[in-house]
């Protein structure tokens, strides 16, 4: 919400004059400023949300609402972490919510045959079906909302298929080496925040530093152009559906990890918090400019946010779907804006 | 000599391409009917069209929507939630009487439509964007209203949803109603033809000096309102209000029976015609589907493929 204000006050002038003196300094300023709102308006919330939350309840900074508030929100990190590579492409993945429940109950059946089983094989099952997706999108020109729409439909029932329509579920040994990976703890952190970490690190070199990463963005920026530059866009495309598809299947076997068992119900409408988070980070959903960091801080806004209506309790929880909702919409407005601005200068 | 006959083969063969996809749709329905007819026990009886008819209903009138929205090129994804917020509002007024009841639940409709409209038109939001946010916050409004399933005991509703004119239900003739009417205005009326021409370039629509903003709104309104019609049918068939799951999946449903119909996602054509058929084909592979002792999670995937196969279709007649 501050991304909005802040810009709207100080980019408006500057893209007054913009008719009259074009490429001067003050044209260059708004830019600059447009950038950093983008860049770090998420931030700035998060820091105002956070201060504000820790004032009014004294339950908000505890350790154990902090560790809760970790965990909750680093299934839903790694998650936006493959949708980030995906909008950066300018595509969306409206299937990783199934993918995610999908997931989660391939793990808890195949950690009865041990660690490697119980991660290898929701990461080669969504990651075919990302691949799956990617293919039909980069070779076949359809629309990435409409595949990946199908995508979440056969997924689910795929899911609902191997656990008899969804009555059957598969728990996870508590004593199991898989099931540390989801409870267990390191310095007093928990093991998933851990990997989440890990794997954010990994994805800002990987879409910062590499070859690959520079596709991404070549390939969000122009499609024509990134084609005519050597890049391979078709291949580009199917990697980040692929990742995405792996990010959820790998969030999911990480939450049946947590929960001890695989729940056929999860996941549905977590396609929308994942976009969300990204579009709060700063990441353009027209496609070329996005970061890894800012879908971290999206998700780690959006679950203050939750949290802070549950600590209300008289709040019922259905108003966490309407501000959601109404945030992201905000959001992208603002996005828009911003985008449009930088467009015009 | 050798190239014409070539060059006449390959128009053969493109016009045989399309006809396929502009009436496989209907060869699809007659496939599966003729299928039922041979190979399904107790399909043909009056109670079981019945039945069937009854249920596509809502689903046609939700298509009716999404059938507009996709002919500007834009897709309405909010249109479950737009049903879920209709039944909630029904129950709360249905003390009022039943027409005030179905008043509100209409202007429901109707604002989520404009909220999504002005969100698409004024602020440039892609429409995927906006009505999936229009999408969690109608149903989480919905959930507020009404937190969980009411039945709904007003005898208005209950012959809305069971009774019938000679022979043929209301719900259908609604339904049928609707469908005629939208057809009518996409193909006689100036609006429709605005409508078409956003759909098939906006910049071109804008430099004639058409409305967009105007049009866009209006669609999107449209949709919302024949959403929340879906809803109030629905709630009449079940007689209960169940804003939690009444509508999930909707919008799959809506968007698969409008492509599979033969309209293509890239705007510009509208085929109500097709709308229809398409969504009698997805309710008929479903019931085959079970009646055969597959469960639904098959007819997920069924339709999934469905879906896929139409859009890859009307791919390559774009591609010509």
């Amino acid at each position: 919400m501050t991304t909005g204000t802040t810009t709207k006050a100080d980019v408006q002038p500057a893209a007054a004059h913009q008719g009259a003196d074009g490429a001067d300094g003050t044209s260059g300023r708004a830019e600059r400023f447009s950038a950093l709102a983008q860049q770090h308006g998420a931030l700035v919330t998060l820091l105002v949300a956070m201060v504000a939350a820790s004032l009014s309840f004294d339950t908000f900074l505890t350790g154990d609402n902090l560790e809760n508030m970790a965990l909750s929100s680093a299934f839903l990190a790694v998650v936006a972490l493959g949708m980030t590579f995906v909008i950066v492409t300018g595509g969306i993945d409206l299937s990783v919510g199934s993918l995610f429940a999908l997931g989660g109950v391939l793990a808890a059946w195949g950690s009865q045959y041990g660690t490697v089983v119980a991660l290898l094989l929701p990461l080669a099952v969504c990651g075919l079906i990302g691949v799956v997706n990617g293919l039909l999108i980069a070779r076949s020109g359809l629309a990435p909302f409409i595949v990946t729409l199908a995508a979440l439909l056969g997924a689910r029932g795929i899911l609902l298929a191997i656990t008899d329509e969804g009555s059957r579920t598969y728990l996870v040994d508590k004593d199991s080496f898989f099931a540390t990976l989801g409870q267990g703890s390191l310095l007093g952190i928990g093991v998933p925040i851990w990997i989440t970490v890990a794997l954010f690190v990994l994805g800002a070199v990987v879409l910062r530093r590499s070859r690959f990463g520079q596709y991404v963005y070549a390939v969000g920026g122009n499609e024509d152009a990134a084609a005519l530059m050597g890049a391979p866009v078709a291949r580009t495309k199917i990697t980040v559906y692929a990742l995405s598809g792996l990010c959820a299947g790998l969030a999911g076997a990480l939450n049946a990890a947590w929960l001890a068992s695989g729940v056929t119900i999860l996941g549905s409408g977590m396609e929308l918090e994942a976009i969300s988070a990204v579009v709060i980070g700063g990441t353009l959903l027209s496609g070329g400019f996005g970061f890894v960091s800012g879908s971290l801080v999206g998700v780690l806004l959006l679950k203050v946010i939750q949290n802070v209506i549950n600590q209300i309790g008289s709040l019922d929880s259905a108003y966490q779907q309407v501000v959601s909702g109404a945030f992201l919409a905000v959001v992208v407005v603002a996005q828009t804006w911003l985008g449009r601005r930088r467009r015009v200068l | 000599m050798t190239d014409l006959t070539l060059a006449r083969g390959q128009v053969d063969r493109e016009r045989l391409l399309r006809l396929l996809q502009e009436y496989g749709v209907y060869a699809g329905v007659v496939a599966l009917l003729a299928f039922n007819f041979v190979f399904t026990s107790n399909f043909v009886s009056a109670e079981n069209f019945r039945t069937q008819a009854v249920q596509v209903a809502p689903v046609l009138v939700v298509a009716l929507g999404m059938a507009l929205a996709i002919g500007t090129e834009g897709v309405d994804l909010a249109v479950g939630s737009v049903m879920a917020l209709s039944t909630s509002l029904l129950s709360l007024y249905l003390g009022y009487g039943m027409w005030p009841a179905v008043l509100m639940a209409v202007a429901g409709g109707i604002a989520v439509g404009l909220a999504n409209g002005s969100l698409i038109a004024f602020l440039g939001v892609q429409p995927i964007v906006a009505t999936l946010a229009l999408m969690v916050a109608a149903r989480g409004i919905a959930l507020v209203l009404l937190p969980q399933l009411e039945d709904v005991r007003d005898p208005g509703m209950a012959s809305l949803g069971s009774g019938d004119l000679l022979g043929v239900p209301y719900l259908v003739l609604i339904a049928a109603a609707l469908a005629l009417l939208v057809a009518f205005v996409v193909r006689r009326t100036t609006f429709g033809r605005q409508l078409l021409a956003v759909g098939d370039s906006r910049p071109a629509a804008r430099l004639a000096g058409l409305p967009v903003r105007r049009i866009l709104i209006v669609v999107y309104a449209c949709s919302g309102a024949l959403a929340a019609i879906a809803g109030i049918l629905a709630t009449a068939r079940l007689t209960a209000s169940d804003p939690t799951s009444l509508g999930t999946l909707m919008e799959l449903s809506a968007i698969t029976a409008v492509v599979v119909g033969g309209t293509p996602l890239s705007g510009g054509r509208i085929r109500i015609g097709g709308t229809v058929a398409g969504a009698v084909l997805i309710q008929l592979l479903t019931t085959t589907l079970i009646k055969h002792d597959l469960q639904p999670s098959w007819t997920q995937m069924a339709q999934a493929v469905v879906i896929v196969a139409a859009v890859y279709a009307a791919r390559e007649r774009g591609k010509r």
